[in-house]
């Protein structure tokens, strides 16, 4: 189990200042997180044995400042090219999930030469009328558990979307994980759709599709969808998973990501 | 003091089992439940019960903005203060209020108002609303982070559009406009009187008070409840150094008067029921979007407001509605007395009252609303006169024009 220590980015003359969890070394990835927050894992921990991990908090979330800087996806794309200068990345993997996924789609896409390999899992951008991805701005932590695991009572799921028994450190963790709905949401309310089906072509890096069978949020046929889009893409849906495969499947996701990774 | 007549324009015939069968009241509540023809009744009656309250000389009448529930049919509330201007003469037309975010361009809020202040000859009162979550995050998808900022830039604009004589540009982060030339004007100087509805963010006291517009506490759990958050407001008054001028504030509360206490009950029970259980059934997923209050807010607010869980609003019975002051019901005597209270704890220079709550048929509506008009009112309205100037009321025409007689 690889700790991960805190590192505090000031971008732009301090009108940011992002916090990241950095641990390992070697080629660097980048880990952009979904919606709910950010979760030092077993999945990253695991990452930190082998490559450079960085994992950001999205401005508004955790100590992440300055998303009132922030007024649309397209700002948010440039703070992370601003990001990965101040961290000294040229061209690192990004794996992003749900709507880190996006996130990192975007980065692929807009700056070609910014992102050597792309992982994508259970990513959020695009939206189909027939499936639409479900709103987990309206829904309550068990109800968007219950689409998020398939057994949103093991462990490890549990402790990411149960809130704390302890009064002071229930409402910490309610702040802390409003924030970060609120943070992403604001570049997503009210369809998670912003267009990105019109530059996914530009995406030019390796890419992997990661994605769990069951997800209740965003449905596999969208892995296929960004699998279509993506010259070269590989994608790969596992059985046993929802919608965070790096948290219930994880040996499995880490073999496919390592691997993938490492070329 | 200032009393006015609030209207929430209830869906009044929901069924009966509505909260069991069904998600919420608010954004969801199925279409099949709305009848048409049964609206048509309902708004005419919500029309005839507030100019009832102004032809009984109530100061005001109320009337605000919701969207997509059962629980407030008025989604646009300009078109409810037009039908009543023709129809009223020296009430107040309260507007409260635009949900400044949901207007694009929010210019059209200051010409709205504009026209619904010439028209009456000078008494529309200005509510600006920041809104519900359910109305601006999932009704007309608001990004929940932005709401506030849309709304304060909004307001900048619209007191721009009443005040600047020039052609001028606006250069916002959600409006932009070349050209802001407001044809019409208000006619009350320098513009109507603001007032800025709340339920409770820290954040819109201190700019409020700020601007030097009115606060109003809507809620429903009544005086006693809203004790703690009031004094919150008063103590903001201090700290920012103005004075605390009962008129800096609006509280609403709920009010049902009979001939005796226990007629009180017998009339009024059911409908306030409806109310509580009904019109107040919204599901936890609407009820508050991720960043729709700030986390500055959430801190103050966590524990110390005590939001009632829908287990405790469902067990409420008729003793809770008025022990609590949910409900300020009985006899005249009981209600101005309650309403006594409530006024000094509160220091509530404009007083709204609701006079029709949930199912309330129109002739139980009619008798409240006499009752209240006849037997309360005169003993209330001489409250603060003695000492306090009410800075942010109408100051209508002198000779008002009137509706022409309609011809055969």
């Amino acid at each position: 189990m690889v700790a991960a220590q805190r590192r505090m980015v000031q971008l732009r003359d301090g009108r940011f200042e992002a916090e990241v969890l950095t641990a390992g070394s070697g080629q660097p990835v980048v880990f952009l997180h979904g919606a709910s927050g950010l979760y030092w894992d077993d999945f990253l921990s695991a990452l930190a044995e082998r490559f450079a991990v960085y994992a950001p908090h999205h401005p508004g979330a955790g100590g992440s400042t300055g998303l009132e800087h922030l007024e649309h996806l397209w700002d948010l794309v440039l703070y992370y090219y601003d990001l990965f200068d101040a961290l000294g990345l040229e061209s690192p993997a990004v794996i992003g999930h749900s709507f880190g996924g996006m996130v990192g789609a975007e980065l692929a896409a807009t700056d070609q030469s910014r992102v050597s390999r792309l992982v994508l899992i259970n990513a959020i951008g695009l939206w189909r009328d027939d499936h639409p991805v479900g709103d987990w701005m309206a829904m309550t932590p068990r109800q968007l558990a219950r689409l998020t695991y398939v057994d949103p009572e093991a462990p490890a799921a549990r402790a990411r979307w149960q809130p704390p028994e302890d009064p002071a450190a229930r409402t910490e963790w309610q702040i802390a994980r409003l924030s970060s709905l609120a943070a992403t949401g604001k570049f997503i309310w009210p369809i998670p759709d912003c267009g990105l089906h019109k530059r996914l072509h530009r995406v030019q890096c390796p890419t992997l599709v990661l994605w769990g069978q069951r997800d209740g949020l965003v449905p596999p046929l969208y892995a296929e969808e960004f699998g279509r889009r993506i010259r070269g893409a590989r994608v790969e849906i596992l059985p046993d998973a929802a919608h965070a495969p790096h948290v219930e499947q994880l040996p499995r996701a880490l073999e496919l990501v390592s691997g993938f990774l490492a070329g | 003091m200032k009393v006015c007549m609030f209207h929430l324009m209830p869906y009044r015939e929901l069924p009966e089992d509505f909260e069991q069968r069904t998600e919420s009241v608010w954004i969801t509540p199925p279409s099949e439940l709305f009848d048409p023809a049964r609206a048509h009744v309902m708004y005419n009656e919500t029309l005839d019960e507030l100019e009832y309250a102004a032809q009984l000389g109530l100061d005001g009448v109320c009337v605000n903005e919701h969207h997509q529930n059962a629980y407030g049919l008025m989604a646009s509330p300009n078109l409810m203060a037009a039908a009543l201007a023709r129809r009223t003469t020296n009430a107040a037309l309260v507007v409260l209020g635009n949900t400044l975010s949901l207007y694009n361009p929010p210019l059209r809020v200051a010409e709205e108002y504009a026209m619904l202040d010439c028209i009456s000859g000078g008494r529309l009162v200005a509510g600006f609303t920041v809104g519900t979550s359910m109305d601006t995050n999932y009704a007309y998808g608001i990004p929940p982070a932005t709401l506030r900022e849309r709304f304060f830039e909004a307001h900048d604009l619209i007191l721009q559009a009443w005040t600047r004589p020039e052609v001028f540009s606006f250069n916002g982060r959600y409006t932009k406009l070349r050209y802001v030339n407001l044809w019409p004007r208000p006619l009350q100087k320098p513009h109507p009187p603001v007032w800025v509805p709340g339920s409770g963010s820290i954040e819109t006291w201190e700019w409020t008070i700020r601007h030097d517009h009115v606060y109003c506490y809507l809620s429903f759990y009544g005086y006693a409840n809203a004790e703690r958050m009031v004094q919150g407001f008063w103590e903001q008054v201090a700290k920012m150094g103005v004075e605390p001028n009962p008129y800096r504030f609006g509280f609403l509360q709920l009010v049902a008067v009979a001939e005796t206490d226990a007629q009180a009950q017998a009339d009024y029970e059911e409908h306030i029921r409806y109310f509580y259980r009904k019109c107040l059934h919204v599901s936890p997923r609407f009820a508050e979007a991720p960043g729709y209050r700030t986390m500055a807010s959430i801190r103050y607010g966590t524990g110390a407001f005590g939001r009632i869980s829908t287990a405790e609003r469902m067990a409420f019975t008729w003793r809770d509605y008025v022990d609590r002051g949910m409900v300020i019901a009985g006899s005249p005597a009981t209600v101005r007395e309650r309403l006594a209270d409530a006024i000094q704890k509160l220091r509530i220079g404009h007083l709204m009252v609701l006079l029709q709550i949930g199912s309330m048929p129109h002739e139980l509506a009619r008798k409240n609303i006499e009752l209240f008009a006849r037997e309360v009112y005169p003993y209330i309205r001489g409250t603060w006169d003695d000492r306090w100037q009410d800075h942010w009321w109408i100051k209508p025409v002198a000779a008002p024009a009137s509706p022409a007689a309609l011809r055969g």
